[in-house]
């Protein structure tokens, strides 16, 4: 078992034809995802590597019965690539691109929440899901995720994801799904979309959250873990020391007044029963010692 | 991603000017003698107002009002070269000074638990907004607008009477905050921030000061942002990184830092920290990590004179060991180090990488295996060069 994606999902990429949604679409086929369609208007009757590629999503899942999307297209395009793909009656899409505007991630966001309830956006500006074994979208280096389970891991940055998918491989431990939601100011899906998933997912035992500085998305987090997971978590938060008022490269990543500081953070995820690492190796030894106990 | 971008109180008036918004008529000064030239134009009395990227400018002697052309002199004079918080005053906002009877606040910005925007109006403005909440955090007015419908007209007015301004402002200010929605929105800003808005002893609603900060990702869309872009606050160490079109933050410390990856990055300088040392930078050159990106890295870190070690941190993802390992051979080719280099390259295709990288280590370029094994050579190689 596994959150959102699985051996069954099939994928069509949104800007297939362009250089970084062929190399990493390519990538994912690879891996074992079923990459099954792309889109561009333009190229719409060729095909990428044997990828067929329609003008738009509608078109594709006629073709296809694609039931996910992946978004490569770049960032002035992105507001229209959400909408046809929530038009298509496509239910999960991964917006991989990065530098979208705040304002058209609140208004797609609440658009999709509106007319669109069933969809799940997850993203933009984050590298995607991985299923160990099973499905792979987006930018995530599939060979360093053991597939298996037990695990489940939810993550604000990039590359922390890998590091901390790459920390339980070392240790030898399985990963059910792994879930970038990106650092952005309104990501589709939250840490406690995905901590809810993971409560209701049988194969997944326990649970590791990577979080970063600013808002209040991980406080969020921690009252619903406090109320609501029977499943063990551990969790580490990026920019302990990061100057308050710095703004260290995520949009997301801001830190004002005694708001959003990864001691709040950590004071909230400890207080709600979470084993709290203050870097990512301590994170992942902490699994380990969970792992042990189940 | 791209930093926000800050705007000077003079470029948010004209931002704002811009979507049909209330402001005094003012001119830039550089210098005493433009200082004065400008208040000679726009009569006297002005306000002479000093523009920099932080608050608090009236209670360091930034902002003065000068009932003549000898007062904008003599104020002019002092308040160019002023230190306000570590920014250096080094241009006026010359304005026509107005009348007030009442001051009020107004923003919008993003609710990020509500995904929704964010209007805040008070009848108590003039002070920090901070204060206001902690202490009558009723004298606040709040409404959240979704932003898939708009502010509407009734909602707006709405708002405005849960304030409580004086009956004499309520529809010009509706008239106004509904500006300061289009203002926001299609102006792609993060934040719009009046403080004060004031009511005249005329009648009149009138925007006094203006904070605003844009979304630099949506720069696409609206050419004139540019402008903006050499009016940043950055240090030299920060401006040289923004020329080679780097994520570089510059801190205090003697080690200097790059990782790729933003979370990376911030979990570097933890563990730096961590073990006791002080980091020089927050430097992120992405997930590729190729021979160029990390020359013009180690060339920003190269030229901070305080730094003693420098601690390059990458993860292979995608990004393959190999290349990484060649990238840094490449860029230490191209750029003359002073400073030792302790490096961790963990990931995809690591043995390999450390493979390519074994014939050129020495005592000025040390690899060790885990990140806080790293961190602490760094540190102890810092303390040792200081």
């Amino acid at each position: 078992m596994s959150i959102f994606v699985n051996k069954d999902t099939k994928v069509v990429y949104q800007g297939l034809t362009g250089s970084q949604g062929r190399y990493y679409g390519m990538l994912n086929r690879d891996y074992g995802t079923n990459v099954v369609a792309g889109t561009n208007p333009r190229k719409a009757g060729t095909d990428v590597e044997g990828v067929p590629v329609f003008a738009n999503c509608t078109e594709a899942v006629a073709a296809t019965g694609a039931n996910a999307s992946c978004i490569f297209i770049p960032a002035p395009g992105v507001f229209a690539a959400v909408m046809d793909a929530a038009e298509a009656g496509i239910e999960f899409v991964a917006c991989i691109t990065e530098g979208v505007p705040a304002h058209d991630e609140a208004r797609f966001f609440n658009m999709l929440k509106r007319d669109y309830p069933h969809v799940r956006l997850l993203g933009p500006n984050c590298p995607g899901i991985i299923t160990p074994g099973e499905c792979n979208i987006g930018i995530t280096a599939g060979h360093i995720a053991k597939p298996g389970g037990p695990v489940g891991i939810v993550s604000r940055s990039g590359t922390l994801t890998y590091q901390a998918l790459y920390e339980l491989q070392q240790k030898d431990i399985g990963v059910t799904t792994c879930v970038g939601i990106g650092g952005d100011p309104v990501p589709g899906t939250s840490f406690i979309d995905c901590l809810e998933a993971f409560e209701a997912d049988p194969d997944t035992k326990a649970v590791m959250m990577i979080g970063e500085i600013g808002g209040s998305a991980e406080e969020e987090a921690a009252a619903f873990i406090k109320d609501n997971m029977s499943k063990p978590v551990s969790s580490y938060i990026a920019g302990v020391t990061a100057p308050p008022g710095k703004k260290m490269g995520h949009a997301g990543a801001i830190v004002s007044g005694g708001k959003g500081t990864a001691a709040a953070k950590m004071d909230a995820l400890r207080d709600a029963g979470v084993r709290v690492g203050l870097n990512p190796t301590e994170a992942g030894e902490l699994m380990a010692e969970i792992v042990a106990e189940l | 991603m791209l930093p926000a971008v800050d705007l000077f109180e003079y470029q948010g008036k004209q931002f704002f000017k811009g979507y049909g918004m209330p402001v005094s008529d003012g001119e830039v000064a550089f210098s005493v003698d433009e200082a004065v030239a400008a208040a000679e134009r726009l009569g006297t009395p002005v306000m002479v107002k000093a523009q920099v990227h932080t608050g608090g400018r009236g209670k360091a002697g930034g902002v003065k009002f000068a009932a003549t052309v000898d007062d904008v002199r003599t104020h002019a004079g002092n308040i160019l070269g002023l230190d306000i918080n570590g920014h250096i005053v080094r241009r006026l906002w010359i304005e026509k000074a107005s009348d007030i009877s009442e001051e009020y606040y107004a923003s919008f910005t993003l609710d990020r638990s509500a995904k929704k925007h964010l209007g805040m109006l008070s009848a108590e403005g003039g002070v920090e907004i901070e204060t206001v909440a902690a202490e009558n955090p009723d004298a606040i007015s709040k409404v959240l607008v979704d932003p898939a419908e708009g502010l509407t007209e009734g909602a707006a007015r709405a708002w405005v009477e849960g304030a409580n301004l004086n009956p004499a402002a309520t529809d010009q200010a509706v008239e106004i905050l509904r500006k300061l929605y289009v203002a926001y929105t299609e102006g792609d800003a993060d934040l719009v921030e009046i403080n004060p808005l004031i009511l005249t002893p005329e009648g009149r609603v009138h925007v006094l000061d203006a904070k605003v900060t844009l979304d630099a990702n949506a720069v696409f869309r609206h050419e004139d942002y540019a402008q903006y872009d050499e009016t940043q606050p950055r240090d030299e160490r920060e401006e040289a990184a923004h020329a080679k079109g780097l994520q570089y933050v510059g801190l205090a410390g003697s080690v200097g830092v790059i990782a790729n990856g933003a979370g990376l990055a911030m979990s570097t300088v933890d563990v730096v920290n961590q073990v006791g040392g002080k980091p020089a930078n927050f430097l992120d050159i992405g997930g590729g990590a190729n021979a160029q990106v990390m020359a013009n890295a180690l060339e920003v870190i190269n030229n901070d004179p305080d730094v003693r070690a420098i601690f390059i941190n990458i993860f292979g993802g995608i990004t393959r060991g190999e290349e990484v390992a060649n990238g840094i051979i490449g860029a230490l080719d191209a750029v003359d180090i002073e400073a030792p280099i302790v490096l961790r390259l963990d990931g995809t295709n690591a043995a390999e990488g450390r493979e390519i990288l074994a014939p050129h280590l020495n005592e000025k370029l040390v690899m060790e295996p885990t990140m806080l094994d790293a961190a602490r050579r760094a540190v102890a190689m810092a303390a040792a060069a200081s």
